[in-house]
């Protein structure tokens, strides 16, 4: 960004950064949204007015220095202003998820006692009204959108614009508290507070303050170049610290232009019509578009399918190539030329990618094919690796070094080290100031140093630096013969074949591994109706010997590729079975975000991982289940265990 | 509640006003078949009114009777006051009554927006010709008339379906934009037919809100016809209960609930 150093000492806050928008590109769109139908946009200079006279109406109920204010909605321009409106009064904004229940609410609005609360709709409202027993000091509401609100107690209840109003009468009397307030705000000071999910315990309130958000958002922008013609489109949760990254720290440090949807349903339309140029998304939504494509190809005419495939195979052939800058004859160029004018091209249209310049996905694994068809279609779509505490990023791939199963290296700004233990630890300037009253956590995760451990285990590359991620640490073990036991790392490439929904490796500290497997009811299901096999539960396709030919194929290429590497070869699976029921949440066997929890399905199935070591080739078993309504019933069967053949990296060969 | 109040507030904070529209001793006859028996009721301004009855009892016919689709061989309708001549359906559009049907009457072919658009017609003075070249004056009215329009989507929650025909819906969004095209008119009263017919628990929900927020936040007054009589008693404030013609109970859903000949009309008992 080009800004003189004299003006560039003073960006030390979000709102100093609007106020720098608003007079260098005032004209230019800051915020758009999509409603009754149409884009509405608003320029930062209109964006500078709106904050102003909202923080103004903060101060006028009374808002403090330091005061929390949690955000809780989708994604609305409003919503995102409101907490550069809570930073230019000296309070700290924290975004809540917008579906999160009000156990989970109440606990995160105790926890950091927020005194106000600016909410999007009733819905959100109500979810708080609900919980409001539990906390104190809530103090005032304030929401978006009026609609079925109007008979609610109004006492201490305000609607986003009857404030604004407020702020605006009292100008002349505030306006100088407002200007000495938002001057005064510093690089230490607190920018944002947000909750980490907590896949363990209950959610922690990671403290980042404007320098994690500043520094970071001016290092990752310079990065990927991003500049103030860029469109992005707002569509993840608002708690999420990618979220704010994007659409706050870059966005105001860069200034481009934030896009929301006009609601949740509305956001695959609406990707196309804005046609994103810096775009994110987790691994899933690239997975579905890719799954929703191949099924629309399917019903397509036979001309159609041809064509989709040959452009298709050159463009896996080249595109990567082409878009890494490495050399391509001629020829290529050529017809990859003309398979982007009919297939590509309109591909990359109807999917909203026709812009895309930067595309990043993090989050979890995605499946290299996955990986690959975005990329030979031409988009640059890259991986990262971040965390809350570190604000996003920690180490990003650059633009021609890309590859499916590393994460980049660091981020400009950030350094590594990998433990003893083969533990990732970062330092920072994004690195968080500290966990919200938990000391304790701060002191176990964040050292005296700086140094702060992701829970991740990975090793750098040795030939191209870059970082690969195994595995969460603490699951990390070695088995019997002490070689690395990393069993994520095996079932995500087990989960990358569209006939495995989920799947469970054993292995710590026994003599070899051994897996269970879910079938994807869907994707198998398809298959046997194309294949004329009948079937009439998921208890007796997943016990169909034609499956089970199929599941042993998968795990067998999984197996070839881990043998030809020479860290996790001991991770081959030696044997394995099918369920003969999906794991599910209601069962406690997965988390509610589709987790796996090892501790529970080992011991609920220990007569199966029995099996699965003392060489027997079926077993009979009764599981108990619970049905949606909270009924509990049990389903008997016997599963056949199947050998699967292991590379030669493994000197033992398979049971039997 | 007595006809002798004017306006009163209900717990919800709603206001009732006066009576809008009056039934006086209606008699409809199809050839020798008497569908309805001399019915007299009324609906006041701003409330929620609910006309059950078990099949065949004359509901739909009644309904008919209020749009102006049926002319009464006997009695008289009144709107705010004055005698309502026979009038044709487009007429009564005019006076700001708008409905929906049983069985879905939407132009399967079209666009949700542009089914939601028919519901303007009332609205729009600019001839066919300037509306064919879309110059001038249609210009200015289809974009006044769209942004309602827009408003109606977005009340609804229909955003995600605005360009999609009407023919790939599933059931319960239809009923949606049914009711959609029934809101674009900016009626002062809105007649139900059956809204619920068909729909699962969820939609139900979904129905009922829409019904309550419409009510609520424009106003509008509503005559509804339903079966599900757990919707009924948790939507109306007042309740005529018809059976083979006649009106066999009329009043706040409580007093309905324990009327006699109610509870014999629905549990069956011998006719005479």
């Amino acid at each position: 960004m080009a800004t003189s150093a004299g003006a560039a000492a003073k960006l030390t806050s979000i709102p100093s950064l609007l106020k720098r928008n608003a007079r260098e590109f005032g004209d230019s769109p800051a915020s758009r949204e999509k409603e009754f139908g149409i884009w509405q946009s608003w320029t930062w200079a209109q964006v500078a007015q709106q904050v102003e006279d909202l923080a103004l109406g903060l101060l006028s109920i009374g808002v403090a220095r330091g005061d929390h204010i949690a955000v809780i909605g989708r994604n609305r321009p409003h919503l995102y202003w409101s907490m550069v409106a809570a930073q230019s009064v000296g309070a700290v904004p924290v975004p809540l998820y917008q579906d999160a229940v009000g156990d989970e609410i109440a606990y995160v609005l105790g926890h950091c006692g927020a005194k106000y609360i600016i909410a999007g709709d009733q819905e959100q409202v109500d979810k708080v009204l609900e919980v409001e027993g539990q906390i104190d000091g809530l103090e005032h509401m304030i929401y978006l959108d009026g609609r079925g609100l109007r008979k609610y107690d109004h006492s201490r209840l305000t609607s986003y614009g009857a404030l604004q109003e407020k702020g605006r009468a009292v100008k002349a009397d505030l306006g100088a508290e407002l200007e000495s307030r938002t001057n005064a705000l510093g690089y230490d000071d607190k920018c944002v507070m947000l909750y980490t999910s907590g896949t363990t315990g209950r959610p922690k309130g990671v403290v980042l303050s404007n320098r994690n958000i500043i520094e970071t958002s001016k290092n990752s922008a310079e990065f990927d170049r991003l500049s103030v013609g860029e469109e992005v489109l707002a569509y993840l949760p608002m708690a999420w610290v990618g979220d704010f990254i994007f659409s706050i720290g870059q966005a105001y440090w860069s200034g481009f232009c934030v896009n929301c949807p006009e609601s949740e349903e509305t956001m695959m339309t609406d990707l196309r019509e804005i046609g994103p140029t810096y775009y994110f998304a987790p691994p899933r939504v690239f997975e579905t578009q890719l799954t929703n494509v191949m099924i629309r190809m399917e019903d397509a005419s036979r001309l159609k399918q041809w064509m989709f495939r040959k452009a298709m195979d050159h463009a896996r052939n080249v595109g990567p190539r082409l878009l890494d800058g490495e050399a391509v004859s001629a020829l290529d160029r050529f017809r990859y030329f003309l398979g982007n004018l009919f297939v590509y091209g309109p591909l990359k249209n109807t999917l909203g990618f026709s812009r895309v310049r930067v595309g990043y996905t993090a989050g979890e694994a995605i499946g290299p094919e996955i990986f690959e068809f975005y990329r030979s279609l031409g988009i640059n779509l890259k991986q990262l690796y971040g965390q809350t505490e570190a604000s996003v990023f920690i180490t990003q791939q650059k633009d021609n070094e890309v590859s499916a199963d590393t994460v980049g290296t660091p981020t400009p700004g950030v350094e590594l080290r990998i433990s003893d233990t083969g533990e990732v630890f970062y330092r920072s300037p994004g690195a968080f100031v500290e966990y919200y009253k938990n000391p304790e956590s701060t002191a176990d995760t964040k050292d005296a140093e700086g140094w702060v451990a992701t829970g991740d285990a990975g090793f750098i590359e040795a030939e191209t630096g870059h970082l690969r991620i195994i595995d969460r640490a603490k699951d990390v073990g070695k088995i019997a013969d002490g070689r690395l036991f990393a069993p994520k790392y095996i079932e995500n490439k087990l989960k990358f074949f569209p006939n495995i929904l989920e799947a469970v490796v054993f292995g710590a500290n026994r003599e070899k591994c051994t897996a269970f497997i879910n079938i994807d009811l869907t994707a198998v299901g398809n298959w046997a109706e194309r294949n004329n096999i009948a079937y009439g539960s998921y208890q007796e396709l997943a016990g169909h010997d034609r499956v089970l030919d199929t599941i042993q194929a998968h795990v067998e290429e999984v197996n070839a590729s881990i043998a030809e590497d020479e860290m996790l070869s001991g991770c081959q699976i030696h044997r394995f079975l099918v369920l003969h029921k999906e794991l599910d949440a209601d069962d406690g066997e997965l988390t509610r975000t589709r987790k796996v929890r090892r501790r529970i399905i080992e011991e609920k199935f220990s007569d199966l991982i029995a099996a699965l070591y003392d060489g027997s080739s079926s077993v009979s078993t009764v599981t108990e289940v619970t049905y949606e309504d909270g009924r509990k019933g049990s389903i008997s069967a016997t599963l056949k265990i199947r050998d699967a053949a292991v590379g030669a990296a493994t000197d033992r060969m398979a049971a039997q | 509640m007595k006809d002798s109040i004017d306006s009163h507030v209900t717990a919800d904070g709603r206001t009732i006003g006066g009576v809008l529209m009056e039934m006086r001793d209606i008699t409809l006859r199809f050839g020798g078949v008497v569908a309805i028996k001399g019915i007299s009721f009324d609906i006041r301004e701003g409330e929620i009114r609910a006309i059950i009855g078990p099949n065949g009892a004359g509901k739909s016919s009644m309904l008919n009777v209020i749009s102006g689709f049926y002319h009464p061989q006997e009695g008289d309708v009144f709107f705010r006051g004055e005698k309502r001549p026979t009038m044709r359906p487009y007429e009564v559009a005019r006076m700001g009554i708008a409905r929906t049907f049983q069985n879905i009457a939407l132009f399967e072919g079209m666009s949700v927006l542009d089914n939601i658009m028919t519901g303007r017609l009332t609205h729009m003075n600019s001839g066919i010709l300037s509306q064919a070249l879309w110059w001038g004056r249609a210009q200015k009215e289809e974009t006044a008339n769209r942004e309602v329009i827009e408003k109606v989507i977005d009340f609804l929650e229909i955003q995600s379906i605005r360009k999609t025909p009407v023919g790939r819906l599933p059931y319960g969004l239809k009923k949606r934009v049914e009711l959609g095209r029934a809101l674009a008119a900016e009626p002062k009263l809105l007649l139900l037919d059956e809204p619920m017919a068909g729909m699962n628990v969820e939609e139900k929900e979904d129905m009922s809100r829409f019904i309550l927020d419409v009510n609520d936040e424009f106003g509008t007054t509503i005559a509804l016809i339903e079966h599900d009589m757990g919707v009924v008693m948790d939507l109306s404030d007042r309740v005529v209960v018809m059976d083979y013609g006649k009106k066999i109970g009329d009043g706040t859903p409580d007093e309905v609930r324990n009327n006699q000949q109610v509870i014999d009309a629905y549990l069956g008992v011998a006719h005479d």
